[in-house]
């Protein structure tokens, strides 16, 4: 039997680890749109996992919203890569400090 | 009740439109345009006061006390506009806009020639005359806030509005340094006035917990007795502190010695506001302001003689003052200086019912005297100096009359308005018996000998006797038109016959009703109406009294000195040499006030300026704190470092910041 | 199993604001770019139909349907109200400038109108999950607004960074939400609410409170969640910026109600703490650093932040005057916000963007008129009585000595007269210096006038505070 804990000891390990993703990661930006993704699939671990052990459905409900939101996310998110590597040649993290002070 | 409630409000914002269209407006619609929709303004207001004085005096419908609007609410503390028109405030309403009537169509003719005033090409110059109008729209609407007011935080609000308005005035001719000068004095000393004032609205405040005037009044009575510690050891009477710390307010706006300095210099303002400052507006405030309050004041013995003294130095001292002036409107100021001086005597002596009678006959009489002053300095093509003037009423019979009845109420001539008001004071001070009362009524008696005096040695001088102008001036000799003189005119009937009208009334009716009270034990006014019988038997019984001969005696010593071709002034000079410089110095107050307080506090400003400021907050605090707060954001900005993962490094940062809360408590 | 109609009616703006977001996407493509105007005006016009709609729904009750995740009471409506009040002005303030900038495409009103959209589910939402799909909606649309100039170098390193953080904001928004879901038991605020009083504070439960407060703070830009605000106002074309900077703060204003009040109630003590420390970190770096500003888009978004602080310092006295006073804090702020971008609006024309401090310099003798309006704005943002700004913060101030925190109240009012610094420099600059460029300034009439309105208004209702006061207060059920 798989104890409540494994589930979010899993989900939260996913989740520093894409969030350490995002400040450690300093070449390329899909790595963040990837890192994001994950930290979304680490919340819907939990969601399922508490979901079932209290034996409610609304959690699996609101997984199903998470990854439709996701998938609307992603597809703006590259949209706004395209944006950006159109404007600069470039889709290095790095690269993105005009911005400052 | 409602339909007083909408004439009140058509009263308060007529001026208050006319004030708007020609001062904003005053380039498009022109003279014409500024003059006629202020005058109008204040016409409505006057008809209306008119209307709302018939019903609240003669029809007895009843006294409205009702908000109009609530601005905010504040610990239980309402802070609101609001009207309380009884029978003192239908009185002054009618006062303050029948005056301010007049000088508005006087001023069409006065300001007629403005652009004359100032420099060429002077851009505060241009629209001159409409902005005059607006400002003494403005000034009205100013003075009708302030008497209309139920409650405390309105009469400050109309109290610092003429106060503004007032130093935008005196100040018109803004190119001229003396009336710069002038305007500042004004309204600094009328912001030492100011301090006390709302020192006593705090003091109100603190002791009622309330700032409207019906909550204030009916409870006044409870806190009679509540003392307070200004000092360690020292107790005060709550009700004496809060009555004098108002009635210095009074004393700022009402010119009361010390605070009397800025009144004659604000004659550098064009005639017309001196005629509105002396006998309508601002300087009323503050008797009026202490005959509303009167419920407080019955209530300190010490407020009340404090406020007498005050009063009788007043009344004496500077009428001296006005017997060696030779600016015609500068007689006119101490005479409305010396005045004021009756009026606060009243108010002290407890019969405040007797000095709002004299100021509402004052308002006329005085009005008259500037106005007439104004005629005579426009047909001496702007020359003040009595010296130069002298046999005018050939040239000026409309002037000259009015001048005449003007002077005669003044002084206190029986059957005249002067005189009922004036002498109701002098018995009413007679009979008092509070602390002070001997000395003030000395001091009033003294006063009428005094005023009849001056007033006569300016008649004398002005219409009478040989003509000292020169050739030029006295060829062009004239009436002035009529704008000028019709309210000259109009202005004399009242001061005739007004006080034969009220005087069984006002002072020793019933008039005012619960306007004012008067504690039974400092009556005067219902002992010194006992033994009075109807305005005819008092102006005949008038004949007998010392006043009467005083003033009669004035007047005679005024004519000889002038057949004899002797000017008081000079004969002072020459004679009592000392006496003169004293007077010429004006006690030296001003003196006093520019080395104790103005250069006193100068030097005090640069010690504080050059240890305090420079060194310590410009070099320590605001400097080094603004370099500081400089140098911090320098470096602050730099955390910004544009790069993302920075940005989301100081979010993680934050979320543990956040547990750190919790884990480390 | 029974099951009920949800009661339509009560979210009938929000369908209606869908619907009407909808046809106008479809409209705007069988529209020529000549016609595209009237993509514009039905905007507007579904932004006056949703403000009559909510105003006519208006009550003083407090309804909820759709199994309870949806809620009116009075704080929906009033900021429903204010949200479209002020979207309605963003749009008119920007017409001129996004044609000048060939920005005036279809995607940026229905943009706009899903976003308000998202706004109006946010303030309305009593379900975790529906504070969540309202905040995506919004997000979404923002992000999506700002990378919208394409050939903008700026615009799209903003967009980048904006849709980053957010994500990340909002993924941990929602492992916060997790963690409540898990402990409760449940995603509906009012059971949320009844289990957490019957729990008492577990760790977990904190755990939860902390994640879900970076999301709330990122929204509304307080430090240290505050890193994208001044890159994205300052990199997203001002017509963007002022529709980010207003409006979305009302929403978050109401996502921190809902979740802090209506659903961890329970938790005050420790949300109090968070928020103390938000607040004045907020009220700190943002006064301070905006000083070291020359970009005055990044100085109002700097300001921005200080004027979070604020807010956060009404909702943490924990009292409803104190929420009333937030309330009305943000009101007050997204007004002032409107006017301070709407002044750079007003100063752009087309090729010239009016944002750098130095630009306004001399404007005094260039234009009297709009130099002394933006010194009422400045003014206001200062706290200068009678102003809004004054009475705004004099609210905010009252709460916190009546909830015994003096002390925080000095320390605001000292960040407040550091914050004043920056604000008297752009009046120095605009009444004392010389212009840079002595050609008259002629903007076009539309924004003059609403720009003036807008700046008198902030005189106007600052001299009759009480009847704002009044509905902020009314709503929170004083």
């Amino acid at each position: 039997m798989i104890a409540l804990s494994d589930y979010l000891t899993v989900a939260a390990l996913l989740f520093g680890l894409s969030m350490a993703g995002i400040f450690i990661n300093r070449k390329n930006v899909i790595i963040l749109l990837m890192c994001i993704e994950l930290m979304l699939l680490a919340v819907n671990i939990n969601f399922v996992a508490f979901s079932h052990y209290l034996g409610d459905s609304a959690g699996q409900v609101f997984v199903f919203f998470i990854l439709t939101v996701a998938a609307a996310e992603a597809a703006i998110g590259l949209a706004i890569l395209v944006v950006l590597f159109r404007n600069r040649r470039s889709i290095n993290v790095d690269d993105l400090d005009t911005l400052k002070g | 009740m409602e339909s007083i409630y909408n004439l009140g409000l058509l009263i308060v914002l007529a001026p208050l439109a006319g004030a708007i269209v020609a001062g904003l407006f005053g380039g498009t619609i022109g003279r014409k345009g500024a003059h006629s929709v202020t005058t109008l303004g204040v016409a409505i207001s006057f008809v209306l006061s008119a209307v709302v004085f018939k019903q609240v005096v003669i029809d007895k419908v009843g006294i409205l006390n009702q908000t109009v609007y609530t601005w905010l609410v504040s610990e239980g503390i309402r802070f609101e506009v609001g009207f309380l028109i009884d029978q003192l405030t239908a009185m002054m309403m009618v006062v303050v806009t029948f005056v301010s009537l007049m000088v508005h169509i006087y001023t069409i003719g006065y300001m007629s020639h403005d652009e004359e005033n100032w420099p060429a090409g002077s851009r505060a110059g241009t629209n001159s005359y409409q902005r005059f109008f607006s400002y003494i729209s403005l000034f009205t609407f100013s003075m009708l806030v302030l008497v209309m007011a139920n409650n405390f935080m309105q009469l400050f609000f109309g109290w610092e509005a003429v106060g503004l308005v007032s130093y935008l005035l005196i100040g018109f001719w803004s190119t001229r340094e003396s009336a710069v000068y002038a305007n500042l004095k004004a309204f600094l000393v009328n912001r030492v006035g100011d301090f006390g004032f709302l020192l006593g609205i705090g003091a109100v405040l603190m002791t009622f917990n309330s700032l409207d005037y019906s909550a204030v009044f009916s409870t006044a009575e409870l806190h009679k007795n509540l003392t307070f510690s200004i000092f360690p050891g020292s107790e005060w009477n709550m009700m004496t502190v809060i009555g004098i710390l108002l009635f210095i307010g009074a004393m700022g706006k009402s010119a009361q010695v010390p605070l009397h300095v800025w009144l004659p210099d604000s004659m550098e303002g064009p005639t017309p506001i001196s005629a509105l400052i002396h006998a309508a507006t601002m300087v009323t405030a503050g008797i009026f302001m202490v005959a509303r309050m009167s419920p407080l004041y019955e209530l300190s013995e010490t407020a009340l003689s404090f406020i007498l003294i005050i009063g009788a130095i007043t009344a004496l001292f500077m009428g001296l003052l006005g017997l060696i002036q030779n600016d015609i409107k500068r007689v006119v100021a101490y005479s409305t200086l010396s005045q004021l001086g009756y009026m606060t005597v009243a108010l002290g002596a407890s019969a405040y019912a007797a000095g709002v009678f004299h100021l509402m006959t004052h308002a006329f009489f005085k009005a008259l005297l500037f106005l007439g002053a104004g005629s005579v300095i426009i047909a001496m093509h702007h020359d003040q100096d009595m010296r130069n003037m002298g046999g005018l009423r050939k040239y000026m019979p409309i002037t000259w009359i009015t001048s005449l009845i003007g002077s005669l109420a003044l002084i206190g001539t029986p059957f005249f308005a002067g005189f009922y008001s004036k002498d109701s004071i002098i018995m009413a001070v007679g009979e008092s018996s509070i602390p002070g009362s001997g000395f003030a009524f000395a001091a009033v008696l003294a006063g009428v000998f005094i005023t009849a005096l001056y007033s006569f040695r300016m008649y004398f001088m002005v219409f009478h006797g040989k003509e000292r102008m020169d050739h030029h001036t006295r060829e062009h000799l004239h009436e002035t038109p009529w704008v000028v003189t019709l309210p000259l005119v109009l202005l004399a009937i009242p001061s005739v016959v007004i006080g034969a009208i009220f005087v069984m009334d006002m002072p020793f009716g019933n008039f005012f009703g619960e306007a004012i009270y008067v504690a039974a034990e400092h009556d005067v006014l219902a002992t010194v109406g006992e033994s009075i019988h109807g305005w005819w038997g008092m102006a005949l019984h008038g004949f007998l009294t010392p006043a009467f001969w005083l003033a009669a005696g004035g007047v005679f010593t005024a004519w000889m000195l002038h057949r004899k071709g002797l000017d008081i002034a000079v004969v002072m000079k020459e004679r009592f040499g000392f006496v003169y410089k004293i007077l010429d110095n004006k006690y030296w107050a001003d003196e006093i006030y520019a080395k104790l307080f103005a250069a006193g506090g100068r030097g005090l400003g640069n010690g504080l300026w050059k240890v305090g400021d420079v060194a310590l907050i410009d070099g320590l605090m605001v400097n080094g704190s603004a370099r500081v707060v400089g140098v911090l954001s320098g470096i602050t900005r730099r955390l910004q470092t544009g790069y993302l993962y920075h940005y989301a490094f100081a979010m993680i940062v934050g979320l543990l910041a956040l547990f750190s809360l919790f884990i480390f408590r | 199993m029974n099951f009920e109609i949800p009661n339509f009616m009560l979210a009938m703006p929000e369908i209606f604001v869908l619907g009407m977001a909808c046809f106008i996407l479809i409209l705007d493509l069988f529209l020529s770019e000549r016609s595209r105007v009237v993509t514009y005006l039905l905007t507007q016009a579904t932004l006056v139909g949703a403000f009559l709609l909510s105003l006519g729904l208006y009550s003083s009750a407090r309804e909820l349907t759709f199994s309870d995740s949806f809620v009116l009471d009075p704080m929906a409506s009033v900021l429903k109200l204010a949200v479209y009040a002020a979207v309605f002005m963003v749009l008119l303030y920007s017409r001129r400038y996004l044609r000048e900038r060939g920005m005036f495409r279809g995607e940026f009103f229905v943009l706009g109108l899903f976003g308000v959209l998202g706004m109006m589910v946010m303030i309305s939402a009593h379900s975790l999950l529906t504070i969540y799909m309202g905040l995506e909606l919004l997000s979404l649309s923002m992000y999506a607004m700002v990378a919208m100039q394409r050939d903008s170098r700026v615009a799209a390193e903003a967009a980048m960074k904006y849709f980053i953080l957010g994500a990340m904001a909002s993924a941990m928004l929602l492992y916060g939400m997790s963690m409540i879901y898990g402990v409760t038991g449940s995603l509906e605020l009012g059971e949320v609410s009844a289990a957490v009083a019957g729990q008492g504070s577990q760790l977990i439960l904190i755990f939860g409170l902390v994640f879900l407060m970076v999301g709330v703070a990122f929204k509304l830009g307080a430090v240290p969640f505050h890193m994208w605000v001044p890159d994205v106002y300052h990199g997203a074309s001002t017509a963007v910026t002022l529709y980010i900077s207003t409006a979305p703060k009302l929403a978050a204003f109401a996502m921190l109600m809902r979740l802090l009040v209506d659903g961890l109630g329970a938790l005050q003590p420790q949300w109090h703490d968070i928020l103390l420390l938000l607040a004045i970190l907020s009220l700190g770096i943002g006064n301070v650093v905006a000083i070291a500003q020359t970009n005055i888009k990044r100085m109002l978004a700097y300001s921005g932040i200080s004027h979070v602080g604020f807010l956060l310092l009404g909702v943490l006295s924990g009292s409803p005057e104190g929420y009333a006073a937030g309330m009305f804090y943000a009101i007050v702020y997204v007004l002032m916000g409107l006017g301070g971008f709407g002044m750079v609006i007003l100063m752009s024309r087309a090729g010239f963007e009016a944002d750098q401090l130095e630009d306004y310099k001399g404007l005094n003798e260039r234009s009297p008129w709009f130099a002394l309006m933006m010194m009422f704005l400045m003014f206001s943002m200062a706290g200068v009585p009678p102003f809004i700004g004054f009475w705004a913060k004099l609210s905010v101030l009252q709460a916190v000595v009546d909830a015994n925190m003096v002390w925080l109240a000095a320390v605001a009012v000292l960040f407040s007269v550091i914050g004043a610094f920056y604000y008297l420099r752009l009046i120095k600059l605009m009444y004392f210096d010389g212009p840079l460029e002595l050609s008259p300034f002629r903007p076009s009439p539309d924004v003059a006038l609403l720009f003036s309105v807008n700046a008198l208004a902030v005189l106007l209702i600052g001299l009759f505070p009480s009847s704002l006061m009044a509905i902020c207060r009314q709503a929170m059920g004083l």
